[in-house]
């Protein structure tokens, strides 16, 4: 266990977190880590402790947290959420930590590369000759039209991201 | 009854059975299901980068919809949750729907905000109703017993979908199963999570939760575990290969969509309700059902 630096803590973190979407609630977590028990990732990976990540919100951990693997291990799956006795929307909250990194620039590779299939398709997967086999099947054609998908990630600064991971490609 | 058909992004590529069953079933029970062709993802993948774009995303959808007015019925839990995520979203948060509608403008759509989204599942449990099923029901499935999957997004967050099932003790899609005749299981870890979501960030993670289910599932001695989510279904079936071979296992354990089981119960082929696209094959649980059942005396 690393011992926490007073002097690297960031106090302005957790109220940004707070005017984040789904981060608002966090305060009111006393800690009780119902959270942890419930949440099946936590269940075989140690590292990703929604308790322990809350904590590290509150006492300032801005770089440790948004540098994290952890802040992208949510599974998602609501279970912290809907038992948390404090109403804090754990779910919500990983979400808009996720977000946060992404305006500091941090982004996971594997989001990134979600997000440029989405914009090369408008789909997260290519449908193109698989149209023929839907059509054997009696399956309607499925258009793939990315133009007004690729606007609205444009829009908000996740074509950037997008692009960037195509041109890798 | 008719209904605006999501498909998403998973469903039309990788979950062509249940895609073909879900249309087959809705048909035999006089449901019409229409097709959006400029429907494009929901934006779930896009809330984690971007909860604003992705909310726009499914404003988009919600948006042609409403325009044909039409309610939306999806066949993927993400999908879902994402759509009436928005919905629930837009309400809460005042202010959100109006500045929506000003990015809507330049695709010539205005959302109001009245569509109604379900599960297929939810739809046929409570708008088509397990009363009306069962008159439907030729063929009773007597002879299996399968595992409910839920997942995680059918019934949570449970704020947006009005508490319409309880995640800790969940009902609705067993009552589905069991209007078929087939015996739905009781089994440990009933209320896990697949693990798909975290499955490009720390794949043993995902394998890890994928396992847990299919061994209590095992252990529970069902003929098939029955998923209502194409992302459920890679994990289960997708990934159920490498699970075996990673954790040195023997599962062969078929996952069929809940579609699929309850069109056999409707007398449909198996071949119409896409069984030759399942990659574990369901030949046993079938080989059950060849016999005609006993006549009731």
């Amino acid at each position: 266990m690393e011992v926490i630096q007073a002097e690297l803590l960031d106090p302005s973190f957790v109220e940004e977190v707070k005017n984040t979407p789904g981060g608002e609630p966090i305060t009111k977590c006393f800690a009780c880590g119902t959270c942890s028990v419930s949440c099946p990732v936590r269940e075989f990976d140690e590292e990703f402790n929604p308790r322990k990540i809350i904590h590290m919100v509150l006492l300032g951990m801005r770089d440790r947290v948004l540098n994290s693997e952890f802040v992208w291990l949510c599974s998602g799956c609501v279970s912290c959420q809907e038992r948390c006795p404090q109403d804090v929307t754990i779910t919500e909250l990983m979400m808009a930590l996720k977000n946060i990194a992404v305006k500091h620039g941090i982004v996971h590779k594997a989001f990134e590369l979600q997000a440029g299939e989405i914009y090369k398709f408008g789909r997260l997967f290519e449908v193109g000759d698989l149209n023929k086999r839907r059509e054997k099947i009696n399956l309607p054609s499925i258009l793939e039209d990315p133009k007004p998908i690729r606007e609205i990630l444009d829009d908000f600064g996740v074509g950037e991201i997008a692009r960037r991971v195509i041109e890798q490609d | 009854m008719k209904f605006a058909l999501f498909l998403g992004c998973t469903v039309p590529t990788r979950g062509l059975n249940y895609e073909l069953s879900a249309r087959n079933v809705a048909e035999k029970l006089g449901i019409e299901l229409v097709d959006i062709l400029e429907f494009t993802c929901c934006g779930f993948p896009i809330r984690s980068l971007n909860q604003d774009a992705g909310f726009l995303m499914a404003a988009r959808n919600l948006a042609m919809a409403e325009k044909q007015g039409l309610n939306v019925v999806t066949l993927c839990s993400a999908c879902t949750e994402t759509l009436q995520e928005a919905n629930y979203h837009f309400i809460h948060n005042p202010g959100t729907l109006d500045d929506t509608n000003q990015k809507l403008v330049k695709y010539n759509l205005e959302y109001k905000g009245t569509v109604i989204v379900k599960h297929f599942a939810r739809m046929l449990h409570e708008d088509y109703g397990i009363d009306n099923i069962k008159e439907k029901v030729v063929r009773p499935l007597e002879e299996i017993q399968v595992a409910a999957h839920y997942g995680c997004h059918y019934t949570k967050p449970t704020k947006i979908y009005d508490n319409y099932d309880d995640p800790e003790n969940p009902h609705s899609l067993d009552e589905l199963i069991e209007v078929t005749g087939a015996k739905s299981l009781f089994y440990r870890e009933k209320d896990k999570c697949c693990g798909g979501a975290i499955l490009g960030i720390r794949e043993i993670d995902a394998l890890h939760m994928s396992k847990a289910k299919l061994d209590a599932v095992i252990e529970a001695k069902a003929d098939a575990l029955i998923s209502i989510c194409p992302f459920c279904s890679v994990m289960y079936e997708g990934n159920q290969k490498r699970i075996e071979k990673e954790f040195e296992v023997t599962y062969k354990l078929p996952i069929l969509y809940y579609p699929q089981l309850l069109g056999l119960a409707l007398g449909i082929e198996p071949i119409d309700l896409g069984f030759k696209l399942n990659r574990i094959k369901a030949k046993a649980l079938l080989e059950k059902l060849e016999s005609e059942p006993e006549p009731v005396t």
